[in-house]
């Protein structure tokens, strides 16, 4: 009996140990792989946290599963980039003060010998059609994320239904599937920020396609509405949204780079 | 073999300067896992107990329902207490969902079934005799229970370390209900997940390393209290 009890004193003494109680706030937020994935919250989170004594719980999904978190009011704050769905998300009731923070591309990644001579192409939706006439593999998000909706807008500008075994639905985040994309030297459809993030040590893919009005990509960051949940925390979510919005977040997301490139940009006021 | 090789030395390196993101991994990966096999040791141990040494109508059910929760899918409790803890489910206003009490009750959930299990086959295996022989040495049922769990500690340890083994070595439960917060929620097997997604081996190798370094400390740690 002794060792028993030995065991569970051991146990329980450790589990003491582990749990460290923490007394700050938290504020939670869903966001799109893109913003982690890239690096930016890496730089953009610790001085709002520092300044308000706050810790920023990021979950990070894709953009549609990141807005269904915030549709449940399982979050106080999203940040994702999909225009349509968030103004949907906004109208429905969800989320109050959707506010505009930053923009990049999104980019068509392939291997370098272009198999499909996409980089001929003049829009990104001829550059798909030539992707599925040659049959080249073209890894797809598959996750409702913004990224994979941007992705099948294209294929509908394309008017092509794609499906067949060169087209591969992942199910995964950005940086997933360009690890994945580059194992198997397929094509895919990328944030510019995560590529950056990637380029060189990650991957050996290049951007064959790029600089197409279509491919413009916006972020937008929402509070979750506090007449619908209670529960949320809407005075640290608008704060979080006034600093990322305001002169200090602007600036650090203006000034962050990923291999000497800067990943995101931010609208002139 | 210079990406395998460079890869390992980095992970070693990450470990050997405990790098503030695999510390972080590593203690919550333990402490939610052993928040979790305590209270599965709480409930399963007397669950597994009553099970053995009584005879009931339907304990061949009882028991069958018991083995198939052992393979329980992790995934499957993560989707039905993610149901049951979010915001719109009936717990929602604890706001516990992105915790790691969530990560608990999920791991809670999982270890329950394997400790009771092996508790109960330990008490099948044990002497027929111990109970019967206590009752008539004028031992009360709650004593000579106590006598048969004493005669069979080795037997709970190993069902409180299979347990922990299901627990601490699980990603569904912890990536569903705790998100992968960084610094939070995140635990050695999620982190294992995300970085080998994101072309990150050294950190999810270093992290395995560890992990089985944990498996190892633990059946030592069995090891010398079987020794005594």
């Amino acid at each position: 009996m002794k060792s028993l009890r030995g065991a569970f004193l051991a146990i329980i003494a450790l589990v003491v140990l582990c749990s460290a109680a923490s007394a700050e706030e938290r504020l939670k937020m869903s966001t799109t792989t893109s913003t982690q994935d890239s690096g930016l919250l890496r730089v953009l989170l610790p001085p709002f946290e520092k300044e308000n004594n706050v810790k920023v719980d990021v979950i990070a999904v894709g953009t549609g599963q990141a807005l269904k978190i915030g549709e449940a009011g399982d979050v106080d704050v999203v940040f994702v980039h999909a225009r349509k769905l968030e103004d949907k998300f906004v109208a429905n009731g969800f989320g109050v003060n959707r506010r505009d923070v930053m923009y990049n591309d999104f980019v068509i990644i392939g291997p370098k010998s272009d198999p499909a001579g996409i980089a001929r192409a003049k829009t990104a939706a001829e550059a798909l059609r030539m992707i599925a006439a040659k049959g080249a593999t073209f890894i797809s998000r598959g996750d409702k994320s913004g990224t994979h909706v941007k992705e099948k807008e294209l294929w509908q500008a394309a008017g092509i239904q794609p499906k067949g075994s060169w087209y591969i639905e992942a199910g995964q985040g950005m940086g997933p599937v360009i690890t994945m994309a580059t194992e198997r030297q397929a094509y895919t459809l990328a944030d510019r920020g995560t590529y950056n993030a990637y380029k060189g040590t990650k991957t050996d893919l290049v951007i064959n396609f790029q600089g197409e009005k279509g491919l413009f990509n916006a972020y937008g960051v929402i509070a979750v509405n506090p007449k619908k949940f209670p529960h949320v925390k809407y005075d640290l979510a608008m704060k979080f949204i006034d600093f990322v919005t305001g002169p200090a977040g602007q600036k650090i997301i203006a000034g962050y780079k990923a291999h000497g490139e800067p990943v995101f940009f931010i609208y002139k006021k | 073999m210079g990406f395998l090789s460079d890869t390992f030395s980095t992970a070693l390196d990450l470990i050997a300067s405990f790098d503030p993101d695999v510390v972080n991994a590593v203690s919550t990966s333990l402490g939610v896992a052993l928040w979790s096999i305590l209270f599965a040791t709480l409930a399963g141990v007397p669950a597994g107990v009553v099970v053995g040494v009584t005879e009931f109508p339907g304990k061949r059910a009882v028991i069958t329902l018991l083995n198939t929760l052992m393979a329980l899918p992790t995934v499957v409790v993560g989707l039905a207490v993610y149901g049951i803890i979010s915001r719109q489910g009936p717990l929602g206003e604890l706001g516990l969902l992105f915790t790691p009490k969530a990560m608990v009750i999920g791991q809670t959930i999982l270890a329950i079934p394997i400790v009771a299990n092996y508790t109960l086959g330990t008490v099948k295996g044990a002497d027929p005799r111990i109970v019967p022989t206590a009752l008539t040495l004028g031992a009360g049922p709650l004593q000579s229970i106590r006598q048969l769990v004493q005669e069979l500690r080795f037997g709970i340890m190993a069902a409180v370390i299979a347990g922990f083994g299901r627990v601490v070595a699980e990603v569904g439960v912890a990536m569903m209900l705790g998100g992968n917060i960084r610094g939070y929620t995140r635990t050695m097997t999620t982190a294992i997940a995300m970085e080998t997604g994101k072309g990150e081996f050294a950190l999810g190798l270093a992290l395995g390393l560890i992990l089985m370094g944990v498996a190892l400390l633990v059946n030592l740690f069995l090891n010398i209290l079987q020794q005594r």
